[in-house]
C-alpha cells in the first residue's frame, strides 16, 4: 500500500484539534476571558519545542542564534502567560473566598 | 528514550492544554486548568531535553543555550507577569503575541537554514516540498503577527508620540490597493521559494510580511482593539501550528490550533458586541468621520445633580445596578465602587453588576478589573444574563460608559444600530457618571442623557463615588 504524506496526517490532526478548540472555547465563561486569552498565550509558546532544538542541535552560527532568541522569546512567553493567569485567577478565588465568609455571618 | 514514547509523552502535553481551556468555563475549576496548562508545558519541555540528550549524544554544549535561553527569558516574563497591573493588560497580551510571532519567524529561519537539526529529512539535498511550504506559511503569519502586535501594543498604551502608535486610524488613499499588491508580492516570492528553496525570496517574503503586518494595523481606531487583540491571538495561534506543520509535531499543531480557534471565537464575539463586521474592522478607518461630528452636536438641556442627590437616590432603592465602563478603570475608581456596593447592601440594597461585552479592552477586562477590586463575581453579570432585569430595576448607576447604554441601538437608521446593548433606559431611574458631555468611541449623541428620569453627574469617577460614599454615611 502508498504510504501516506505526513502532511495529510498532519492535516487531520489540524482540523480535528480546531474542532476540539472550537467547541472547548465555546463554554469559557465570558467572565474569563482575558485570563483565556493570557492562558493562549502561554499555550501558544509551545514554538519553545521546535526553539530548543533549533538552538541545541544546529551548528552554524546563524541557526544557533535563530534558535537561542526564539528560545528566549518563546520563554517569556510560557513563564509569562501562565504566571498572569495564575495571578488573575487567583482575584476570582478571594473574592468567593468572602462571598462564603459573608454567607457565615 | 524512543521516538514513540517522545510523541506519547508530547500527546500526554496536549492533552492538558485542552484541560487548561476546558477549566476555565467555571471560575472554581479555572486554577487547576492553569495548573493542567503548566504541567503539559513542564512535560513539553522536560520531554524536548531527553530529546536533545538523545540526539546530540556526545556534544551537550546546545543545552546551554537553551537554558541560557529559558532563564533570559523566563525571569523576563515572571517580573513582567507580576508588575503588571490589571488596566495593562491588553498591552502585555498584545506583547506576548509579538513574542510568538518573532519566535516562530526565528525558528522557520533556523529551519530553512539547518534542516536536520530540526528532523526534516532532506530529500535530494532539499527540504521536501510539503515541508517548505508550511515553513513559508508559518514565517509570514509569524511576521505578521510580530510587527502587528507592536502596532496594536504601542496603540493600547497610548504612550508613544510616533503617529503610527496613536490611537486614531491611519489612512491614505489606494491603501487597500497597497497592502493587496504587497500581499500579492509576498505570496509571488513564497511560491518563488517554494519551488526553488533559495533565501532571497524568503528574506524578501519575510520583509513584505513584516510591513503588511503594520499595515494591516495602523487603519484600525482604538475602539477596534479589542477586535485587533483577540485577532492577533489567533494569528499566533496559527502560526505555531504553522511551525507544528513543518517540525511534523502534532503537539504544536494541536495546541496552535486550539489558540487559533479561540482568537477566532473572541474576535468574533467582539464583533458581534460591536456591531461591526470582521472585515469592516479590518478594513478599517471607522471612527473617522463619525468622531468629527460629534463636535457639531449643540448642547442640549441634561438634568445633573450632586454625590449627595445620588446617595439619596442609592440608598432610598431596593435594587441598583452598576454598569462600569473602561472609564471607570481609568479613574482606578473600583475599590470605591466596591465599598459603595458594600455599604449599600448593608443598607438592604441589592446591588448587582452589569457587564458589556466590550466594557474594557479586551474581551473580559472588566470583570478582571472588578475582580481585582474584590468584587464577588456572584454579583457580576453578563449581558444578556440581566437584559431582562432592567425593566424592574430603580437605579441604574452607569460609570464611565456611554456606546453600551446607548437607546440608539434600537433605532434603525443610527450608525449603531443593532449593536447590542443593556438597557438601561428601562430602569426607574438612571444616574450617569462622566467627566463631560462628551460623546463615546461611536461619537454619537446619547439620548439616555437626556431623559426625563436621568441624572447626570459629572466630575472624575473616583472622587464622585467617594463623595457618594460619605454622603452615604
Amino acid at each position: 500500500m502508498e504510504v501516506i504524506n505526513p502532511t495529510i496526517i498532519n492535516l487531520i490532526i489540524f482540523v480535528l484539534a480546531i474542532y476540539v478548540g472550537y467547541h472547548v472555547v465555546w463554554n469559557v465563561t465570558p467572565a474569563l476571558h482575558t485570563p483565556l486569552m493570557s492562558v493562549t498565550n502561554a499555550i501558544s509558546a509551545i514554538v519553545i519545542v521546535g526553539a530548543m532544538l533549533a538552538a541545541a542541535l544546529t551548528e552554524t552560527l546563524l541557526g544557533q542564534i535563530m534558535g537561542l532568541a526564539a528560545v528566549a522569546l518563546a520563554s517569556v512567553n510560557v513563564v509569562g502567560g501562565f504566571l498572569v493567569t495564575r495571578r488573575m485567577l487567583e482575584m476570582f478565588k478571594k473574592k468567593q473566598k468572602k462571598v462564603i465568609e459573608g454567607a457565615s455571618k | 528514550m524512543s521516538m514513540n514514547f517522545v510523541v506519547l509523552l508530547y500527546l500526554l502535553a496536549s492533552v492538558c492544554f485542552i484541560q487548561a481551556l476546558k477549566g476555565l468555563s467555571h471560575p472554581n475549576t479555572s486554577r487547576l486548568g492553569n495548573a493542567f496548562g503548566m504541567a503539559g508545558m513542564t512535560i513539553a519541555v522536560l520531554t524536548t531535553v531527553a530529546l536533545i540528550l538523545k540526539l546530540s549524544g556526545e556534544a551537550q554544549s546546545g543545552l546551554l543555550n537553551v537554558f541560557g535561553g529559558m532563564v533570559v527569558g523566563g525571569g523576563l516574563g515572571a517580573i513582567m507577569a507580576k508588575r503588571v497591573e490589571m488596566t495593562k493588560m491588553p498591552e502585555l497580551v498584545a506583547f506576548m503575541h509579538s513574542m510568538i510571532g518573532m519566535s516562530a519567524v526565528f525558528i522557520a529561519v533556523a529551519a530553512v537554514a539547518e534542516p536536520k537539526a530540526l528532523g526534516i529529512e532532506l530529500v535530494d539535498g532539499l527540504i521536501p516540498i510539503g515541508n517548505r511550504f508550511e515553513l513559508f506559511v508559518g514565517t509570514f503569519v509569524g511576521a505578521i503577527t510580530f510587527s502587528g502586535s507592536v502596532i496594536a501594543f504601542g496603540k493600547l498604551s497610548g504612550s508613544y508620540k510616533l503617529r503610527i502608535f496613536q490611537g486614531a486610524p491611519i489612512v491614505f488613499k489606494g491603501q487597500h490597493l497597497v497592502n493587496l499588491v504587497l500581499a500579492l508580492l509576498m505570496l509571488g516570492c513564497g511560491v518563488w521559494f517554494f519551488m526553488t528553496q533559495q533565501w532571497l525570496p524568503f528574506v524578501i517574503m519575510m520583509a513584505i510580511a513584516f510591513v503588511l503586518g503594520v499595515l494591516i494595523i495602523i487603519p484600525i481606531g482604538g475602539a477596534d482593539m479589542p477586535v485587533v487583540v483577540s485577532m492577533l491571538n489567533s494569528y499566533s495561534g496559527w502560526a505555531a501550528a504553522g511551525i507544528g506543520f513543518s517540525l511534523n509535531n502534532s503537539m504544536l499543531i494541536i495546541a496552535g490550533s486550539l489558540v487559533g480557534s479561540s482568537g477566532a471565537i473572541l474576535s468574533y464575539i467582539m464583533c458581534k458586541a460591536m456591531n461591526r463586521s470582521f472585515f469592516s474592522v479590518i478594513l478599517g478607518g471607522f471612527g473617522a468621520e463619525e468622531g468629527a461630528q460629534a463636535g457639531s452636536s449643540e448642547a442640549r438641556p441634561v438634568k445633573s445633580g450632586s454625590a449627595d442627590d445620588v446617595a439619596f437616590l442609592l440608598g432610598n432603592s431596593d435594587s441598583v445596578v452598576i454598569v462600569p465602563g473602561y472609564g471607570l478603570a481609568v479613574a482606578r475608581a473600583q475599590h470605591a465602587v466596591k465599598e459603595m456596593t458594600e455599604k449599600l447592601i448593608a443598607k438592604g440594597v441589592q446591588v448587582r453588576y452589569a457587564i458589556h461585552p466590550v466594557a474594557g479592552r479586551m474581551p473580559g477586562h472588566m470583570n478582571v478589573l472588578l475582580a481585582e477590586a474584590e468584587v464577588a463575581y456572584d454579583q457580576v453579570f453578563e449581558m444578556e444574563d440581566i437584559n431582562s432585569d432592567f425593566g424592574q430595576t430603580d437605579v441604574v448607576f452607569v460609570l464611565g460608559a456611554n456606546d453600551v447604554v446607548n437607546p440608539a441601538a434600537r433605532t434603525p437608521g443610527s450608525a449603531i444600530y443593532g449593536m447590542p446593548i443593556l438597557e438601561a433606559y428601562k430602569a426607574s431611574n438612571v444616574i450617569v457618571n462622566k467627566r463631560s458631555m462628551a460623546s463615546g468611541y461611536a461619537g454619537l449623541d446619547n439620548e439616555l442623557f437626556y431623559m426625563d428620569k436621568t441624572m447626570m453627574v459629572f466630575g472624575d469617577a473616583k472622587k464622585v463615588v467617594e463623595d457618594i460614599l460619605k454622603a452615604l454615611d
